[in-house]
């Protein structure tokens, strides 16, 4: 599938064990940067009742939701432990420091 | 002309990557070029990375040459010192110098390096403002350090320590300034980052982190720099250590394709067939390399392809060292965590040794080794040759030496160790008296073993060892107490952790987790919100509050709804208002659509439904007309109901409003373990429900009837009664000096009435009612603590505090989608 590299800011923007959102025509994602410099990208939208991520507790690679305390990794977007269910995770490209999340380009072409 | 039949070869840069590659070409393919280098230093090749011994004065300059003039003479090599190259000229295949030395080639090689990055803040051109690369900017740092003062070294990355290493050496005073919470994080976990950053404390250099620079102070010469915060440091010289960039401005200009580097192919090729680049100012892959044991591989496999081969490169593994006397530091790989990941950490407190690897699919990918790193070496090479560890997964760690042996159990290593072996170091226990205490005592538990021998008593890190002493000791008759442990990243209790953090004096979280041998390296959402509030709680004009340790609510002030809005409930003292109060509220209603508002449980309004991009332009306007925050989302002092008391009604015995009113605006904005409510009545018909609350106060005639462990939630329990006082003043001395107690001694999470269950009612009298010097001694701490915690958060944010937290980062398609 076409992959647009768009543009989000920089990793500085992000609090280290943090997460901002970035707003898209299909709905928000939640960018997160982990303690240890990691930058990953999962919609905003928690697969329980769609808390939204990117308010939770940030440790290790998941962030825990702020709504129901379910458990996200952020590599697969699944939920861990004895919860079912899982967010679409998207691309982000670290280009020492300048972010840019994959969006398909037929979503953009889509709106 | 003798020379006729050789190519010639350019190299534009004489540092160690083509210095490694010239080797490497004339072993190869002796007399096959005939080479000329420009170099915009004025000398030799020399061992940059060895500059910092130098400006620590371990070493001299005369050290640390790789090649002197004889090397270039015996290799035919012409060596142009002192000649930038300004120009290349890729029609004519020529490159000319700044000083006007014009040179052709077969073959150019562009070994650039890097440049140090300079923040342009003002000042930042002031003589005594250095950056950190070559030996003139040693030479610079050594001339400024003889006239003593302070230096300021702005980056707390591997270059930037070594710096302020070497200037302490050289007997200045070094502040180190740090944008990040934590030192080299680059390279170093939090964990690491903490007994990093506490070894070079100890030796005299000052880190300040989470700095950021805004101005360079002075007029002719550097004598400071001003912070964001507005904080001054006063200093002498100014060293710019906050990164590197590659050096292919020379390229581009020619025309050369580059990204960050200069882009070359795993041949070392760039877009030009005839030129290649090596080095820092290349990028291979997507990748520009910072150290030179990367460096050195693709400089042999250039030097095979000049040669005529057809090597290639694919990109390296790297790992960093830190160059600091007496401090052992390795870090390799990828050490972040994730899913599919597994970690093993071992932490040797007393040693000061942390030592963490990161599997996946039973191979290394990362290491972090701290204070024990002579198994660096070993762990890396199995990262880098992808070694299945699964046969000595369970000794992995301790290192190659234990590799062969039996697996290790602790309690045969303790069994093994002689009866002299000292197991608590606070109180020079050994293993033998523990023993004999045991069994001539007949003790059966930890708290026993504590009593008779101090064994354990003192900071409880040797803990686990006494505990191996008892059931080696005991054999099945130890049962150890259940502790239920804080969570899955540690074996200790809630009780113990708060016990040991005043104990050693731990003041951050990567300290706890430290010295407290956490299991994994960052916590979790469990762990971490509670050692925030022991560790604000118990040092609280020290700590530096972790905002990411915060659940959300407690971030942004506000309390997060299922949509994802947030609600604001600002303070109405006392459940009290007037006009103005509620018509500002009704104007932020209007102008935000807000979409419900209501009374609330707790005496006062609550707006719902806000975005929480409106949030500080809510609180802004709420703030105008004195609002703040009613904390109706913290661990913290939530409200003080009322009644309207003596003032208007009829059976009123005492101004309740008034005394409520006091008591929430002389305790509001302080933290407790879980939240915190009030109720004042003015009589016993308690139409403020105070007889349900965390603390309440049933007004009577001869004065103040203090109630404490109400519920009235999940669970309903009446109040007990601490007490009855005379004066308002000593009702309010009375509540402080509770609240402290419980702040000090509860759980995380653990409301009042829990708390009292645990520590017996008659203990909390006795403290507060019976023990005046105790009770003053609570109150004060309370009031100190208050210092720092009275900040109205709203208006803070407002001003502009963690304005990252309202904005997306981004907005992203709809443009698109538009056009
Ligand atoms: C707004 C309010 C209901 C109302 O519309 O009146 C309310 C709303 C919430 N309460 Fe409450 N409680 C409110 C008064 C109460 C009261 C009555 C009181 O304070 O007099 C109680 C019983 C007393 C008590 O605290 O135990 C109460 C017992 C709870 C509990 C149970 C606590 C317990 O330990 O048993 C929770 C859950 C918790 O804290 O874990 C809770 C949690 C909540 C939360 C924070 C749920 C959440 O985590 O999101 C609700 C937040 C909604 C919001 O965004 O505002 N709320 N809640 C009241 C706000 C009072 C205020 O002005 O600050
Ligand atoms: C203080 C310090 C400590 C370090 N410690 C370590 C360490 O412990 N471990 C580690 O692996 N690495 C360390 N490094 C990094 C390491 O030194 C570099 O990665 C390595 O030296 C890079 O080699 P290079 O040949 O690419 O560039 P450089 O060694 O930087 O050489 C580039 C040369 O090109 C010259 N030049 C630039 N432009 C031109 C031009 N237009 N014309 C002519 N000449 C030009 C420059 O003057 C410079 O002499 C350290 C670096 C420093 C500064
Ligand atoms: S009782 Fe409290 S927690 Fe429950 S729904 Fe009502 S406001 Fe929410
Ligand atoms: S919505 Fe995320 S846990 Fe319920």
């Amino acid at each position: 599938m076409d992959m647009n590299w768009i543009t989000i800011g920089d990793i500085s923007d992000i609090p280290l064990r943090g997460a901002r959102c970035v707003r898209t025509p299909q709905g928000k994602i939640a960018v997160f940067r982990t303690a240890e410099n990691e930058v990953f990208a999962i919609e905003d939208h928690c697969p329980h009742k769609g808390g939204p991520l990117s308010q939770g507790i940030v440790h290790g690679t998941a962030v825990t939701c702020p709504l129901h305390n379910w458990v996200i990794s952020l590599e697969t977007g699944k939920a861990l432990g004895a919860d079912e269910g899982a967010v679409r995770t998207i691309p982000v490209r670290n280009d020492g420091g300048a972010l840019f999340i994959a969006l398909e380009s037929l979503m953009i072409a889509a709106e | 002309m003798a020379q006729s039949t050789s190519e010639k070869l350019v190299i534009i840069g004489n540092g160690m990557a083509p210095g490694r590659m010239l080797e490497e070409l004339f072993e190869k393919a002796p007399g096959r070029y005939e080479v000329t280098i420009f170099n915009a230093e004025p000398r030799v090749n020399y061992d940059r990375i060895m500059l910092s011994p130098v400006l620590s004065g371990e070493k001299e300059y005369a050290d640390i040459v790789i090649h002197d003039d004889a090397w270039y003479a015996a290799n035919g090599v012409t060596l142009h010192k002192g000649a930038k190259v300004a120009q290349i000229d890729r029609t004519a295949c020529t490159v000319t110098s700044e000083n006007g030395i014009t040179a052709s080639y077969d073959k150019l090689v562009i070994a650039t390096g890097s440049s140090p990055f300079i923040i342009p803040v003002p000042g930042h051109q002031l003589p005594g403002v250095l950056a950190y690369r070559d030996l003139d900017d040693v030479e610079k740092m050594l001339t400024g350090s003889r006239g003593g003062g302070r230096a300021i070294v702005i980056g707390a990355g591997l270059l930037g320590l070594e710096a302020a290493y070497g200037l302490k050496r050289q007997g200045m005073e070094v502040t180190v300034i740090h944008l990040m919470p934590t030192i080299m994080e680059r390279q170093l976990d939090p964990a690491a980052a903490y007994l990093l950053e506490k070894a070079l404390t100890e030796r005299g250099i000052e880190i300040v982190t989470k700095a950021n620079t805004k101005r360079i102070l002075g007029e002719t010469k550097v004598e400071g720099i001003e912070l964001e915060d507005g904080r001054i440091i006063e200093g002498s010289m100014v060293v710019m250590a906050v990164g590197i960039r590659p050096a292919s401005g020379l390229a581009k200009e020619a025309g050369i394709a580059v990204n960050r580097g200069i882009v070359v192919d795993d041949g070392m090729m760039t877009s030009d067939a005839a030129v290649y680049a090596l080095g820092e100012c290349a990028e291979h892959r997507g990748t520009c390399y910072g150290l030179v044991a990367p460096l050195y591989e693709s400089a042999r496999v250039l030097a095979d392809r000049l040669a005529g081969g057809d090597a290639e490169y694919h990109g390296s593994v790297t790992n960093t060292k830190l160059k600091v006397t007496g401090i052992n530091l390795f870090s390799a790989g990828d050490f972040a965590d994730g899913e599919g990941r597994e970690e093993i950490v071992l932490r040797d407190a007393t040693a000061g040794v942390y030592k963490r690897l990161v599997l996946r699919e039973n191979r290394i990918i990362g290491a972090v080794l701290y204070g024990e790193t002579s198994d660096g070496s070993w762990f890396f090479d199995l990262m880098k040759r992808g070694a299945d560890i699964t046969a000595m997964r369970e000794t992995l760690i301790f290192g190659q030496a234990y590799q062969g042996g039996s697996p290790l159990d602790p309690t045969a290593a303790v069994a093994a160790l002689p009866d002299d072996a000292e197991i608590c170091g606070c109180n020079g226990v050994c293993k033998g008296k523990i023993v004999a205490t045991i069994t001539g005592k007949g003790l059966t538990s930890l708290d026993e073993v504590r009593a008779h021998t101090k064994a354990s008593a003192s900071c409880g890190s040797c803990t686990g060892l006494v505990e191996q002493v008892m059931s080696l000791t005991l054999g099945e008759a130890y049962n150890p107490a259940a502790v239920q442990p804080m969570c899955n990243c540690t074996e200790l209790g809630h009780d113990d952790v708060r016990r040991l953090i005043k104990a050693k004096g731990l003041k951050t979280i990567p300290a706890v987790m430290q010295e407290l041998e956490w299991k994994t390296s960052c916590g979790c959402a469990k762990c971490r919100p509670a050692l925030n509030y022991y560790l604000v709680c118990d040092w609280p004009d020290e700590y530096a509050d972790d905002y990411q340790s915060r659940f959300i609510n407690e971030r942004v002030h506000a309390n997060i709804q299922k949509d994802g809005t947030y609600s604001v409930v600002p303070r109405m003292w006392g459940g009290v208002t007037n006009s103005g109060e509620l018509r500002a509220i009704a104007d932020v209603v209007d102008k935000f659509e807000i979409p419900m508002v209501k009374v609330t449980g707790g005496q006062r309004i609550d707006l719902l439904g806000i975005e929480k991009e409106d949030l500080p332009a809510v609180w802004a306007d709420l703030g105008k007309a004195g609002f703040v925050s009613g904390q109706a989302y913290a661990k913290g002092l939530r409200t003080v109901k009322t009644c309207v008391g003596s003032d208007w009604c009829r059976f009123g015995t005492q101004d309740s409003t008034g005394l409520g009113i006091r008591i929430e605006k002389f305790m509001w904005g302080s933290w407790t373990p879980a939240k915190l409510k009030m109720a004042v009545s003015g009589c016993p018909r308690n139409c403020a429900e105070a007889t349900c609350k965390d603390i309440g106060v049933i007004c009577v005639d001869s004065g103040f009837e203090i109630h404490f462990a109400g519920a009235a939630g999940l669970d309903i329990k009446g109040t007990e009664v601490l007490g009855l006082v005379r004066t308002e003043d000593e009702a309010l001395e009375h509540i402080v000096a509770l609240t402290q107690m419980y702040r000090e001694q509860a759980r995380y999470l653990e409301r009042i009435y829990k708390w009292a269950k645990r520590v017996g009612l008659e203990e909390i009298r006795r403290q507060i009612m019976d023990d005046a010097g105790r009770r003053k001694a609570f109150f004060d701490r309370f009031v100190f603590s208050q210092k720092f915690a009275q900040v109205d958060p709203w208006s803070e944010r407002v001003s502009g505090k963690d304005k990252h937290e309202f904005r997306p980062m981004a907005t992203v398609g709809f443009s698109q989608a538009a056009e």
